[in-house]
């Protein structure tokens, strides 16, 4: 039986969720122990280190179902067994493990005392991971309302801040509204193929030759629109910053990273497995959602003097970059998608952890000026920031450049030429927020010589930064391996059961 | 193992571990660490002179190995007639830029020395990688430690400098970036075979001639703003002023030269049909020639010396461009020639502008004058050195510009007759100003008491003067080394386009 896994059985669907059974347990096993034990700093720095075991477990057993090339002996009825699933699965374990990382070290700091905010973490990340495995529209919107509902909660979590508190309000409506606009989608697109089975929908949609129906197609805007929503497409993008800048650090950090990488995750499954047929049609409206979010985001961003604001508008200038890989309506696409979200991963909670540990009170004013000067005082860590920056920037030597060369290979590859242009046009107007980063650090006097005393990175979080400062390096480097398993994530999204339905 | 397979790979290899080793040793020993290191690579790029094989075209001491092999990027790297010279002016300059920062540099020492070793593989690796991926990376990877030379050892409106030089750049390659992918994917959906090797995407070039000028304006941004072409010439004036000597000299004598290079290398190879377009013959060359003139006339009002220098660059540039667009053999090594003997000649300003700087702590022409008595030997070297820039006969100034002309004006008489006011012009600057600084009376008591050169500064100079000499009368085996490969590449450029082989000036 293994590694070829049977659907159709009850059993081989427990098979086929171990991942998800694994990390649902521990989450509820710790949500007993919490229970039990939530007084004192030391029961939730506990809850935190039992929360990054339960995530390391949960990436083994993506890996082993990875290696052994587990995959689906009929229809993939309820959940996808593929590549690009394991590897959306590590990514989003990744993005939540550096997140608890991060946070037990911060949530000391800014004396917030909720151990539940680790068990939210782990319920999340179980969204995340139905999001880029569902195989069914059902599955990916049950996971998606898992993962919100965790992040609307984390948004909030710091109780006595009045921004957190807003930044969960605006997230919980804005969020909630886009959940409707995708139900709404699914429910059209139900209605005239009758499946809520991506590769039941595909087939009846080439079957029937729906790509012309205009109620499928108006579903299928439903659905970009909800996602769109989730993934921070201007103009779809309005609760970001807030939000962002409103929720405590880390989790920004896991928002911007692992939250859109599941988004984005959704959005390609559902996109190539279901709705290939019409892809002509919605690659011509993600073409314009990239185009647009490419450029507000990056504009907007230029603007910016928070450095926490900053990054927030810049990630939706990554989105952008994504939605460029999505509208090359390509397996190739997704593979460039695989490996950016994982580059992006790392840069982003990288730099989040230097915002961080450079400010205090949730780092709502923490300007880029704050940081001059900073490499006399702390060079390796504003060497890791400049890393960081550079990454982000898409500068070669860097994980970022490969990630931006993959997206701009698939759109160069779609004949997207024009979207290229505007891709690179706006890592442009990007150099002008990040490098002033680089500028103040480095070339800056700073303002006194203790300014940057109070910079401190404990343990955990130094071993953070400096691992995905090297991870970004090497990656920059030799990709070579990282490459190939995206584009095998990629091909794997391509509908593999040809089912022809009897007219 | 035999010099012609391990020396490439030594060359970019041996800077980056001179620049930890930079790192990881006192402070004090950085600036010895690094001249030491750049003079070893000096001594082991000084055998290529002789092993080069003149009577082939081919690249040689080629070395190719596999790095993200699924994608078709393979580090190559070789060396033609046309790269072999920007290689030796990367080596020869390194060691004296070391050596003219010894007094200069007083603060971050480790950070810059290992910087300008970085550069230095940087640098190299842009005329050395026969892969258009290794050929980007390092013409973007050698943006970082320019812009924090710039930007941390730099002049008060460092900040200012350094990002332009840096979003001036960043522009153009990034564009050239999404040319070199479009023609990676059509050439390996015509082929099969994708890869990013230049002569595979040299050979089936073709396949994208439909897009060609698009392409090729691409590549034309990318190189026009490094070289620079005008109107792409203002981050130029600003950087080299405002970044420390040795980056002005690095700049002139081997930055600009990478835009140079990239239009012999790709530009020119790859689009001959839209390089001998009318259209954008026209727009070129009078952009050339606007650049010579306009450059000497602002050249002329500066009351900045490295701004004076600065400004003469772009006309010295202007000059290059003309020459590559008039595409004949002869113009052709005329605008190496000019590519080598402007390195060294603004070169030997920028460290003398440094000198005088170190001395006075201005750079304003007006404040020297009658330098002549006080310091001999410097008033000496500044003059020959601003001669050889004029391009007197017998300096090697001369020798590149007057073959660009006569190249030149079989094709375009008019932008000839032109360019060669430009000559009188340079006079007109470059004489008045060296009347200013050395001869005049000496009218400024804080000139009085000034310095002549040290022996570590005769040791930066006496090597530029020596090579200024040997090409302004001896320029026939730098000539010899050129020859076949510019053959060849007049052969690609005109071959494409006019049935007839297009032979102008005849054999010498």
């Amino acid at each position: 039986m293994w590694p070829v896994i049977d659907l159709g059985m009850p059993g081989g669907i427990a098979v086929a969720l171990l991942p998800e059974l694994v990390l649902t347990g521990w989450a509820l096993f710790l949500t007993i122990l919490v229970a039990w034990r939530h007084r004192s700093n030391d029961d939730q720095l506990l809850v935190g280190y039992l929360a990054a075991v339960g995530l390391v477990l949960t990436a083994a057993v993506v890996v082993v179902f990875w290696l052994a090339g587990a995959r689906a002996g009929g229809l993939e009825t309820m959940i996808a067994l593929d590549s690009f699933r394991y590897i959306a699965d590590l990514i989003f374990l990744l993005g939540a493990l550096l997140a608890v990382l991060l946070s037990m070290g911060y949530l000391g700091r800014e004396r917030i005392l909720v151990p539940e905010y680790f068990l939210l973490l782990l319920y999340a990340t179980v969204g995340m991971m139905f999001m880029g495995g569902g195989a069914d529209l059902i599955v990916i919107f049950l996971g998606l309302e898992v993962m919100s509902v965790s992040v609307y909660v984390l948004a909030g979590i710091d109780r006595r801040s009045v921004f957190c508190a807003e930044a969960a309000l605006k997230y919980f409506l804005l969020g909630a509204f886009a959940s409707a606009f995708l139900l709404y989608g699914i429910a059209l697109v139900y209605g005239f193929t009758g499946t809520t089975n991506l590769g039941l929908i595909y087939a009846q949609t080439t079957t029937w030759a729906l790509q012309e129906n205009t109620i499928l197609l108006v579903g299928i805007a439903m659905l970009l629109v909800g996602f769109g929503f989730k993934v921070a497409a201007v103009p779809f993008h309005m609760w970001t910053p807030d939000v962002y800048d409103g929720a405590p650090t880390p989790i920004t950090a896991f928002m911007a990273a692992a939250v859109k990488a599941a988004a984005f995750a959704a959005m390609f499954r559902v996109m190539l497995e279901a709705l290939g047929t019409t892809a002509v049609v919605w690659t011509e409206a993600v073409w314009w959602l990239a185009a647009i979010t490419m450029v507000v985001g990056n504009l907007v961003a230029l603007a910016q003097r928070n450095l926490k604001r900053m990054l927030a508008y810049s990630s939706i200038g990554h989105a952008g970059y994504l939605l460029t890989a999505v509208a090359s309506g390509t397996d190739f696409g997704a593979a460039a998608f695989l490996f950016y979200a994982f580059a992006y991963t790392i840069m982003t909670v990288g730099a989040f952890a230097i915002v961080a540990a450079a400010g205090r009170r949730g780092e709502r004013d923490l300007r880029v000026e704050d940081l001059n000067g900073l490499s006399k005082r702390r060079p390796w860590l504003a060497l890791a920031m400049m890393v960081f920056m550079l990454s982000l920037l898409g500068f070669p030597g860097t994980a970022g450049f490969i990630g931006k060369w993959f997206i701009l290979s698939a759109a160069v590859e779609a004949q997207n030429g024009l979207l290229a242009v505007v891709l690179v046009g706006t890592t442009v107007i990007s150099a002008g927020y990040y490098l002033p980063v680089v500028m103040a650090m480095f070339m800056k006097p700073p303002a006194s010589d203790d300014v940057h005393e109070h910079v401190r990175v404990t343990g955990i979080a130094r071993w953070v930064i400096a691992a995905t400062a090297v991870v970004l390096l090497v990656l920059g480097v030799w990709p070579g391996r990282a490459m190939d398993a995206a584009e095998q994530g990629g091909q794997d999204l391509r509908p593999s059961v040809m089912i022809t339905v009897s007219r | 193992m035999n010099y012609e397979a391990w020396v490439l790979d030594a060359l970019l290899a041996f800077p980056l571990l001179a620049a930890v080793a930079v790192l990881l040793r006192p402070v004090r020993e950085a600036k010895w660490i690094a001249l030491v290191a750049t003079l070893i690579e000096f001594l082991v790029s000084v055998p290529l002179w002789w092993k080069f094989d003149v009577t082939t075209a081919a690249m040689q001491f080629q070395v190719a190995r596999p790095w993200i092999a699924g994608w078709g990027v393979w580090f190559r790297l070789g060396l033609d007639g046309i790269s072999l010279f920007m290689v030796l002016l990367t080596t020869f300059t390194m060691p004296l830029a070391v050596l003219g920062s010894f007094n200069y540099i007083r603060e971050k020492e480790r950070a810059y020395y290992g910087l300008l070793l970085v550069l230095t593989t940087g640098m190299l690796g842009v005329f050395l990688a026969l892969d258009l991926f290794v050929f980007y990376v390092f013409w973007e990877i050698m943006l970082i430690p320019m812009y924090f030379l710039i930007g941390v050892w730099g002049g008060p409106r460092r900040l200012y400098a350094a990002i332009k030089f840096f979003l001036f750049t960043f522009v153009g390659s990034l564009l050239m970036l999404v040319a070199i992918l479009t023609i990676y994917y059509y050439v390996g959906r015509a082929t099969g075979t994708y890869s990013f090797e230049y002569y595979h995407l040299l050979s089936n070039i073709q396949v994208t001639d439909r897009w060609g000028f698009w392409l090729f304006g691409a590549f034309f941004l990318a190189f026009a703003i490094k070289v620079p072409l005008f109107p792409f010439h203002t981050w130029l004036p600003d950087a080299h002023v405002e970044a420390p000597t040795a980056g002005s000299v690095i700049l002139a004598g081997i930055l600009l030269k990478m835009g140079c290079y990239g239009f012999l290398r790709f530009a020119l190879p790859f689009y001959p049909n839209v390089v001998l377009d009318p259209t954008v013959v026209t727009v070129v060359v009078l952009l050339a020639v606007i650049g010579i003139i306009y450059g000497g006339l602002v050249a002329m009002v500066q009351p900045d010396f490295k701004k004076l220098v600065a400004y003469s660059s772009v006309a010295h540039l202007g000059f290059v461009m003309l020459g590559i667009w008039a595409a004949t053999v002869q113009s052709l090594e005329g605008a190496i020639i000019i590519m080598i003997s402007h390195g060294i000649s603004t070169g030997a300003l920028f460290f003398l502008a440094g000198m005088l700087y170190e001395r006075r702590h201005t750079r304003e022409i007006a404040a020297f004058g009658g330098l002549a008595k006080v310091v001999p030997l410097l008033a000496a070297a500044l003059t020959i050195v601003a001669l050889s820039s004029i391009g007197l006969p017998g300096t090697n100034g001369f020798i590149g510009e007057f073959l660009v002309l006569i190249g030149s004006f079989p094709i375009y008489p008019w932008a000839v007759v032109v360019a060669a006011t430009g000559v009188i012009v340079a006079a007109m600057y470059m004489l008045r100003a060296l009347q200013r600084v050395i001869y005049n009376k000496l009218d400024n008591p804080d000139n009085e008491g000034m310095l002549d050169l040290s022996r570590r500064e005769l040791a930066v100079l006496v090597p530029l003067i020596a090579l200024i000499f040997w090409i302004g009368v001896y320029p026939a085996p730098f000539l010899r080394r050129i020859e076949t490969s510019t053959s060849m590449l007049v052969e690609q450029v005109r071959g494409a386009q006019a049935p007839e082989h297009f032979e102008v000036g005849g054999q010498r």
